[in-house]
């Protein structure tokens, strides 16, 4: 079991606000942490690894690394950390990137082959592309054969289909090594596909903590069918009113009447739902 | 002016060597520690470091000069127990030029070392490792354009002093006179062949060193790109 009991004033583009979590996390849960920017996720990470000082306890497996008295330096506590830019070593190739971690060379090469890299090891960072960069950076992360992996938007920066690729190497990883793994997500569908528990922050403080279906899955009253977007345009045509609204990558239009068309702001956020008793759905 | 006496070179690149070298052991964990701490008094050190760029180098030169000799406790205090005089030698012209070469090897460390993203390092202290072992394996190898600037500028600054080895060095041949008061001894006796010979030489050598710093970082800055 890992304890978390965390305080710390933290002062962002919103003003101060207090940092405070008290959490239990079971062993081998893979946690997705979401909220809006600015509500701590990157700094509870990051005390979590011991880059940034807090007050509070933090207890892992029995072993305690941050108490009244002191706090384990990030060298001692020997998880591992995927940075949002990858973070790798230019000076080193690929292999050296992780042995750089630990001389376990056999590790290192049972890795690289897990996660395709095997004929790169060689390169250096400079000649891979961004999800090569992070799959190398995920490898490095593992080297020291964690107890806690944590990873801080790791899949942010690449386009969909790479994320995907990697989301499935995350999930392979996370498994095999029986890591306790935390990652902050914005993306519903990897939160989905990954987490088996979704901690949502805000302002510092945990006001969603439960499975990812319970959570992520937007519904309201008897509505079956809802989806946040984005409102763009509302257009007049004849008596009606058509709103464009942005859902994800989509662009979806919605019939208003025009007191509803007065009652919304273009650029707000909006839901959309529908009593949908049997959506069809079919290949692209 | 067949026989021209080169030896002035020739004290003027041991010194600038022995300069170099001291300055890099001395600079490197001072440079690494600025550009990791958010202590308060870091503007103080910053602006002592930088010091030898705006002073006259007869002010430096005076300091040093006192410093060194026997009129100061430091001074007295060297020679008395260790026997060593230090002005008017080499040993002298190599404390001196430390001093005033001091800002030209910090300053390009320090802004190399901050120029490296933070995660980078992080990632290091992550994977268990000390500063140390963080500076010397991931910090350095990184800042290579930096590195060759921080040295070259120092060598060739010091190859370029005047003033200061003036004061603490004297012009002793074959122990402290260098290039550039060899020249100044020339136009004073109105030798100006010599003067001219050594003068384009001196141009010459800067400008090869300079040459050389750019090409390398242009280079250097190509193959890095993208990352």
């Amino acid at each position: 079991m890992i304890k978390l009991k965390i305080q710390k004033m933290l002062h962002g583009s919103i003003g101060q606000i207090e940092l405070n979590v008290d959490i239990n996390i079971k062993k081998g849960e893979f946690i997705a942490l979401a909220g809006q920017s600015g509500s701590g996720k990157t700094t509870l990470l990051r005390i979590l690894a011991g880059l940034e000082s807090a007050d509070g306890e933090i207890d892992v497996f029995g072993s305690k690394w941050l108490d009244a008295k002191k706090a384990f330096a990030p060298q001692e506590r020997g998880i591992g950390f995927v940075f949002q830019d990858y973070a790798l070593f230019p000076n080193m190739s690929v292999l050296q990137n992780l042995l750089f971690v630990s001389k376990d060379k056999e590790l290192a090469e049972h890795l690289l082959e897990l996660t395709g890299l095997t004929e790169l090891k060689e390169r250096f960072p400079n000649m891979l592309s961004g999800g090569q960069r992070q799959r190398v950076s995920l490898c490095r992360a593992l080297m020291k054969r964690p107890k806690i992996l944590l990873m801080d938007e790791p899949l942010s920066a690449l386009d969909p289909d790479m994320r995907t690729k990697l989301q499935h190497d995350i999930l392979k990883l996370h498994k095999e090594f029986d890591t306790t793994t935390i990652m902050v997500s914005h993306d519903p569908s990897e939160m989905y596909r990954l987490a088996s528990r979704v901690l949502v922050l805000e302002h510092g403080k945990i006001i969603k903590d439960g499975l990812a279906k319970d959570i992520l899955l937007k519904t309201s009253g008897s509505q079956k069918f809802t989806l946040q977007g984005e409102l763009l345009e509302i257009k007049k045509a004849d008596v009606i009113y058509v709103a464009i609204v942005a859902i994800g990558q989509q662009i979806v239009e919605i019939v208003l009447d025009s007191n509803e068309a007065k009652s919304f702001n273009i650029g707000q956020s909006v839901q959309v739902s529908t009593k949908a008793f049997s959506p069809s759905i079919s290949h692209l | 002016m067949t026989n021209l006496d080169f030896e002035p070179f020739y004290i003027s690149f041991k010194l600038a060597a022995f300069t170099t070298i001291i300055l890099f052991i001395i600079a490197l964990p001072l440079s690494w520690w600025l550009s990791q701490t958010s202590n308060r008094f870091k503007p103080v050190l910053e602006a002592f470091v930088s010091l030898p760029i705006v002073l006259p180098p007869s002010v430096l030169g005076f300091y040093i000069l006192y410093a060194l000799s026997y009129n100061s406790p430091f001074g007295a205090f060297m020679d008395e127990y260790f026997g060593v005089k230090m002005v008017f030698n080499f040993t002298g012209l190599v404390i001196a030029s430390c001093f005033y070469s001091f800002p030209f090897m910090v300053q390009p460390l320090q802004s190399g070392f901050e120029s490296l993203s933070k995660n980078m390092l992080e990632a290091s202290y992550i994977a268990g490792k000390s500063k140390m072992t963080t500076l010397l394996h991931v910090a350095l190898p990184n800042i290579k354009p930096a590195l060759i600037t921080a040295l070259i500028i120092t060598f060739a600054h010091t190859v370029g002093e005047f003033g200061v080895v003036l004061m603490v060095g004297g012009s002793i041949p074959g122990e402290t006179k260098v290039a550039s008061v060899a020249i100044y001894e020339y136009v004073e006796v109105m030798d100006y062949s010599s003067a001219h010979i050594y003068s384009a030489i001196m141009v010459l050598i800067s400008f090869l060193v300079l040459l050389s710093v750019y090409i390398f970082n242009s280079q250097h800055s190509k193959k890095f790109k993208g990352l």
